[in-house]
């Protein structure tokens, strides 16, 4: 065992925080991503990421990263948060697509798909939940069945709270293409472009006013054969990779937490010096909160450790989405607490932002309620049902 | 970067986890309540495995190794709820007469890797009592004291040389006891800025060493709930169907799972002496001991009355757990500690 890093990791980290202190925007400067405006300024910033290989350093050479590691991955992810560098617009196709295309896609899917994705070019949204099928995932209902031509599907119904749906150029959706088979049997997944004829995109404004996600409406959408990632009737599975992703290493990044639970503690320091009284009172919480953060920085070194060694990531993916989500939480009521009756103020509290950003982080990606019971019954063994 | 154990440090894990199956079981425990003894035949078994004197230098008949060789193995002393002092005497007292490194020392060290003498060590911070856990029939006692200026002093004591008044514990096997003793010439160890920092040391290492204890624990407590989830049957069915009682072990699991890390990485950081140690084994305990306890709660809650029996094994773990959660400082002390060094790098 060894906690430190290598001399050429450490070189890696430096040039990382070189060029992200020298390129990345000023923090707080981009709109939200969740505008028009701020899409477009967000995907800039990918571009220029990318032209500098730094939008996508685990990937291979040939499809626009560097070809490192998961260490290097997650010391990218460190500075890259240390710099307080923009929301990642491209997250859902990085961060969970890109793996399940590496696993399950075709050479000429990975050469179609990646490198725009790469470049900010191509953004992704995800077509998973439906009106009736939340945390009940198996039960969706939108469909696909073969098109006249037999070269390709024809995709009708409905999905919701896709996220950054209004402005992605392309999605990535479970339909059922076998109506009669086990509800896990019967889907297939599928990447469909957002302008083809018969999607329809409304946007729905989030708690905080902005467009953050949207319901998508397809009717008789046509996708060709080479846009079935995976086998017909496998889906499922593949959306568990996908959901691996979404829970486990990929998606969020322990950098994340500790900055702002360095933050944190930052703000404690300063409110003991402005009114100790009140602030030492919420000793308990903002340690707690910065403990959750450093531990979720532990057991990921750990977990990437194992899968650098040829191991996986199962059930305790759940395990891990509960504790990052809930560590997000209590980072940012932490927070809210320390600054009392002036946490309501919206202008330039990034903390106020935070908190509702992390107030979601129990729900999407599968609720914390579904991933207790991943853990009880794939961990634990309890029985189901 | 390479967190992770070596294959000889889990091959050693697995053959404690077998020999301890056989020679620790609850049954076994149970009589260890009745009588207390630190010296057992499953002492010199441990003992002749080479675990008793693991980290004893090799010179003095140990095996030379480290606290992140010890960690699994303390995991399993908790798992099972060892009744003898392999805390104690193996990362507590052997490791700190090591660095002391005095002519004095070695004779003890010899003593413990032969498996001959069990030892007691003070807290560095006598929270709750100045009761010492082990004193009960130690042959060793590691203690300290302050000299007339008020500086520190580290001794070591032969059974002979102290006196012992039990005190009764929740655990019985916590052997406690308030020792009566003088430090002498004859027994001083170290004084001044070698005792500071070796007591400093002994702090991190008790905190360590008891996370790892409390994690076997909190693992333990968990498997035997689950396990009875799984077996009994209310309204026609599992009551581990249930999600009001699948969310509860979640919890727990959850919570062991992120324990887990944090101990190993402090084991590493006290054997690499990196420079924020302390505040890894604080991490560490105020950790552990909350993963513990909420295993406990959920354990005994799941179990429902059976689990409030004296028949019921769970209670072995119960007992213990609740005793090392203080044990070398509590999960507020360490929050405090961990505060303290947050704000002072700012």
């Amino acid at each position: 065992m060894d906690l430190r890093f290598t001399d050429a990791q450490e070189e890696f980290r430096s040039r990382a925080r070189a060029w992200l202190g020298a390129n990345a925007p000023t923090p707080g400067t981009l709109p939200s991503l969740d505008t028009a405006a701020g899409f477009e300024a967000h995907r800039a910033w990918e571009q220029t990421m990318h032209a500098h290989r730094w939008s996508v350093v685990s990937w291979p050479e040939e499809y626009g990263g560097q070809g490192v590691g998961i260490l290097e991955w997650l010391l990218f992810e460190e500075e890259y948060w240390r710099a307080q560098a923009p929301l990642r617009v491209s997250q859902n196709g990085v961060f969970l697509l890109a793996p399940t295309l590496f696993e399950f896609g075709t050479d000429a899917q990975r050469s179609r798909f990646l490198p725009p994705m790469a470049s900010g070019e191509e953004i992704w949204c995800q077509g998973w939940s439906e009106p009736d099928a939340g945390s009940d995932l198996a039960g969706i209902r939108s469909r696909a069945v073969r098109a006249p031509g037999d070269d390709g599907w024809l995709l009708t119904g409905q999905k919701t709270w896709a996220s950054r749906g209004a402005f992605a150029e392309w999605c990535f959706g479970l339909f059922r293409t076998d109506p009669e088979a086990e509800r896990h049997r019967g889907l297939t997944y599928f990447l469909i472009e957002m302008r083809t004829p018969g999607v329809t995109v409304r946007p729905i404004p989030q708690i905080d006013g902005e467009t953050g996600f949207a319901e998508l409406f397809f009717e008789d959408v046509f996708v060709p054969d080479d846009q079935v990632l995976g086998e017909v009737g496998r889906g499922w599975n593949v959306a568990m990779a996908t959901a691996g992703s979404e829970r486990g290493l990929s998606l969020r990044s322990p950098a994340r937490y500790t900055e702002a639970a360095s933050r944190l503690v930052d703000l404690y320091a300063e409110r003991l010096r402005i009114d100790p009284v009140r602030t030492v009172r919420n000793a308990e919480a903002v340690t707690r909160a910065w403990m959750d953060a450093e531990a979720y920085r532990l057991s990921t070194y750990w977990t990437a450790s194992r899968v650098v060694a040829g191991g996986s990531v199962g059930p305790e993916a759940s395990a891990n989405k509960i504790h990052w989500s809930e560590t997000d939480l209590a980072i940012h009521r932490a927070a809210l607490d320390l600054l009392g009756p002036g946490a309501e103020q919206t202008a330039g509290n990034r903390w106020l932002d935070g908190f509702l950003f992390a107030l979601a982080g129990p729900i999407y990606a599968g609720t914390n309620e579904i991933q207790r019971n991943v853990v009880a019954e794939r961990m634990l063994g309890l029985p189901r049902g | 970067m390479r967190f992770a154990f070596t294959d000889q440090q889990l091959e050693f894990r697995d053959a404690l986890r077998q020999a301890l199956e056989i020679e620790c079981r609850p049954s076994d425990v149970r009589a260890a309540f009745e009588d207390p003894s630190p010296r057992t035949p499953r002492w010199s078994t441990l003992a002749e495995m080479g675990i008793v004197g693991l980290t004893v230098p090799e010179q003095h008949g140990g095996l030379g190794m480290h606290m992140l060789d010890l960690v699994l193995l303390l995991e399993e002393a908790g798992r099972v709820a060892l009744p003898e002092p392999l805390l104690e005497t193996t990362a507590l007292a052997a490791p700190v007469l090591a660095t002391a490194g005095w002519s004095r020392s070695g004779p003890w060290l010899e003593r413990i890797a032969a498996g001959e003498a069990a030892a007691a060590v003070a807290p560095v911070d006598p929270a709750g009592g100045a009761a010492v856990a082990g004193a009960v029939g130690a042959d060793l006692f590691l203690l300290h004291a302050v000299d007339d200026a008020g500086r520190p002093e580290l001794h070591a004591l032969p059974a002979g040389a102290a006196t012992v008044e039990p005190v009764a514990s929740l655990d019985p096997t916590r052997r406690l006891g308030i020792v009566r003793w003088d430090p002498s010439p004859a027994t001083l160890v170290a004084s001044g800025e070698e005792a500071h920092l070796l007591l400093a040391d002994l702090a991190d290492r008790g905190a360590v060493a008891a996370a790892a204890e409390l994690v076997g624990l909190a693992d333990r407590m968990i498997t035997l709930a689950a396990a009875y989830a799984t077996e009994r049957q209310q309204f026609g069915r599992a009551i581990g169907s249930f999600q009001a009682v699948k969310h509860l072990l979640a919890g727990a699991q959850v919570a062991l799972e992120f324990a887990r890390p944090v101990v190993y990485a402090a084991a590493w950081s006290l054997d690499g002496e990196e420079p924020d140690r302390a505040r890894s084994a604080s991490l560490a305990k105020a950790y552990a001991s909350d993963a513990a306890a909420e295993a406990a709660r959920v354990a005994l809650q799941v179990h429902g009355a059976i689990g409030y029996t004296w028949e019921c094994d769970l209670q072995l773990y119960l007992k213990r757990a609740w005793a090392l959660g203080g044990a070398w400082g509590s999960s507020a002390d360490h929050r405090d500690r961990i505060l303290a060094s947050l704000l002072d790098e700012r």
